[in-house]
């Protein structure tokens, strides 16, 4: 598995290159936001309806069991212990299927817009 | 081996029933939760110490990492709440009857241990929920007791799914 941080950059580059320059313009414009994803009760709870480029999650287990949060694509891994706090800021658009991947059945979606 | 593991649910189930004739009390709701955990973590560490496949190696860690966890609160909440787990005949056939699967899978090796292993996962998660569901959790009188169960019955419904994926991918 590739590691985040290079993901990171890989996925950012790609963005730069894809996203055209008004988007980029209205991007830089706009504040970066961060939106709580809990995860409690053997789930995922609720993600956020629209989040952009540049914006970040902010994994909250509130579990007693170890969690992670992984993109089934690879672009992000986090591994989530109880009571653990960890961010993931998003630096290209797409739609993002993640899992936990110690509970095959905990999943979540979040989508992210330039 | 499946009728093996069928009739050991079974086994459970009748020995669960007959000892519920008497509603448990919190004390022995504990003792059996408890006990069901250790269980379960005993069998997975079997697991990694025989299994070589990844994906059962993976679930069996699983199972002794959550199923710790679980624990490691009840443990805290009876030390809180001052209550004496007690021991019970549904705890006591419980462990009579893991004693004597951890020395049957124990004469098992490769693909042979490793569908004893997991087809008993699935039956043992099965008969664990119901009697997370139908007795145990409906009995618990203390708030927090009955919220820890519903906790382990949320993850141990996890666990089961798991389980029945697992079984169908092996051979």
């Amino acid at each position: 598995m590739k590691t985040p941080h290079r993901w990171t950059a890989i996925l950012a580059g790609a963005a730069l290159a894809a996203v055209p320059a008004w988007a980029l313009a209205a991007a830089k414009s706009r504040a970066p936001a961060t939106y709580a994803v809990t995860l409690k009760d053997m789930k995922f709870g609720p993600t956020p309806v629209s989040m952009h480029v540049g914006d970040t999650i902010a994994w909250a287990n509130d579990d007693i069991f170890v969690h992670s949060a992984t993109a089934k694509d690879g672009s992000f891994d986090v591994e989530l212990k109880p009571k653990a706090r960890l961010w993931t800021t998003f630096h290209a658009p797409g739609t993002y299927v993640f899992t936990c991947r110690y509970h095959p059945g905990m999943t979540g979606t979040l989508v992210v817009r330039p | 081996m499946f009728m093996k593991a069928i009739g050991v649910a079974a086994v459970l189930t009748l020995t669960a029933s007959a000892a519920y004739a008497q509603a448990p009390n919190d004390a022995q709701i504990a003792h059996i939760a408890y006990t069901a955990g250790v269980i379960d973590v005993t069998a997975g560490k079997q697991a990694l110490a025989k299994s070589h496949d990844k994906a059962v190696r993976d679930f069996a860690q699983e199972m002794v990492r959550d199923h710790t966890a679980v624990n490691d609160q009840a443990l805290a909440l009876v030390k809180k709440l001052g209550v004496t787990p007690q021991d019970n005949p549904t705890s006591q056939a419980l462990n009579k009857d893991a004693a004597a699967k951890l020395a049957s899978y124990a004469k098992l090796s490769g693909a042979a241990f490793d569908k004893a292993y997991v087809t008993n996962e699935v039956a043992y998660h099965k008969t664990v929920n119901g009697a997370l569901s139908k007795t145990l959790i409906p009995n618990a009188k203390n708030a927090e007791l009955k919220s820890l169960l519903q906790t382990g019955l949320k993850l141990f419904t996890e666990h089961q799914t798991h389980a029945e994926h697992l079984a169908a991918g092996l051979k």
